[in-house]
């Protein structure tokens, strides 16, 4: 079984109220040294079989079709999870 | 508003899973003396109505993003097709996210800035009264209908927002206080030929005395949502 990962952040351009409301949390925990947070999204697609180009390709696709708005997300990541460390299941 | 051409206007009302205020709307319909009909999200049919209503709720959840799966529901690819060929489509709440993701209007909703759910009544600018769905406003008049949401900041890029203004399709404007962040005030907006509206607050909770906000006229009597529902069915009789 194959693993593409997809990863989603709201553009630079966006305020992004979540990041916004994290990185004020932060210090209050002492972690002082992170001045700014943003929050994205990450998809893990799984696949019967390798991850080919064509699944990649497909996986490109449905990334900027239905997994990110190109209004308001940038997608900044396609790839295949290839390590057991980086698997999150 | 009894003629024989408005009572035989048929409203489509569009229902998703997790949609809310679908009765709402139709009742709304009602009052302003149109037919309303059911319309099925899994059906590719739009039954042949004169106008489309995509109410508010949590369609889907709102999983992914407000709106985001229901764009790609059988009756939206039907209803974008027609909206294109003119059908008035109003979007309301979730109904605005869905014409955004389905680019039928620019622009998109993110999280409210100060991140908290609102419920209000919310007072609106008309900046646009000549849309299929707010002829029978003034330009400059102020109406009160509730607001209520999680992601109602509506956010585009500088270039669209300016043409947005430039074009006069802001339709409504957050009038007193900004209360999610919109980029320049903004609560509604409508496509280049007029036909398709979208807009954050609820019109068609405010359509019936005793049901609605508070207005001059008393307690809960505000009516200032019944314009959207006359205003298609004006539009559909003089066209």
């Amino acid at each position: 079984m194959g693993r593409v990962v997809v990863e989603v952040m709201p553009k630079p351009e966006i305020l992004d109220p979540q990041g916004k409301a994290v990185v004020r949390q932060l210090p209050r925990l002492g972690f002082t040294q992170f001045t700014g947070v943003r929050q994205g999204r990450r998809f893990e697609l799984e696949v019967d079989g390798p991850v080919t180009d064509a699944v990649l390709a497909a996986a490109r696709e449905a990334a900027e079709t239905l997994l990110s708005n190109p209004v308001i997300e940038d997608v900044v990541r396609v790839a295949e999870v290839t390590t057991e460390a980086e698997a999150t299941a | 508003m009894a003629s024989t051409a408005l009572a035989t206007a048929r409203i489509g009302v569009v229902t998703f899973p997790g949609t809310l205020d679908d009765r709402d709307a139709a009742r709304a319909v009602r009052l302003a003396g149109g037919r309303p009909v059911a319309l099925w999200h899994a059906d590719a049919d739009l039954q042949g109505v004169d106008a489309v209503v995509l109410p508010g709720g949590f369609s889907y959840g709102d999983y992914l993003r407000a709106g985001a799966i229901s764009r790609f529901a059988p009756v939206v690819d039907v209803l974008v097709d027609a909206a294109r060929g003119g059908l008035p489509v109003l979007g309301i709440c979730n109904g605005f996210q869905v014409l955004t993701e389905a680019h039928l209007l620019p622009g998109s909703m993110i999280k409210n800035d100060h991140l908290h759910f609102v419920c209000r009544e919310q007072v609106l600018t008309v900046e646009n009264a000549e849309t299929a769905w707010t002829r029978d406003y003034a330009a400059g008049q102020r109406i009160t209908v509730p607001l209520k949401n999680q992601d109602g900041q509506f956010v585009a890029d500088e270039r669209t927002l300016d043409e947005l203004e430039g074009e006069g399709r802001v339709v409504f404007r957050y009038a007193d206080a900004n209360p999610n962040g919109s980029r320049r005030d903004i609560a509604g907006i409508t496509n280049a030929a007029g036909n398709v509206v979208g807009l954050m607050p609820h019109p068609e909770h405010a359509v019936e005395a005793g049901f609605g906000p508070a207005s001059d006229a008393g307690h809960r009597a505000g009516t200032d949502g019944l314009g959207f529902f006359t205003s298609v069915l004006t539009t559909l009789v003089s066209s």
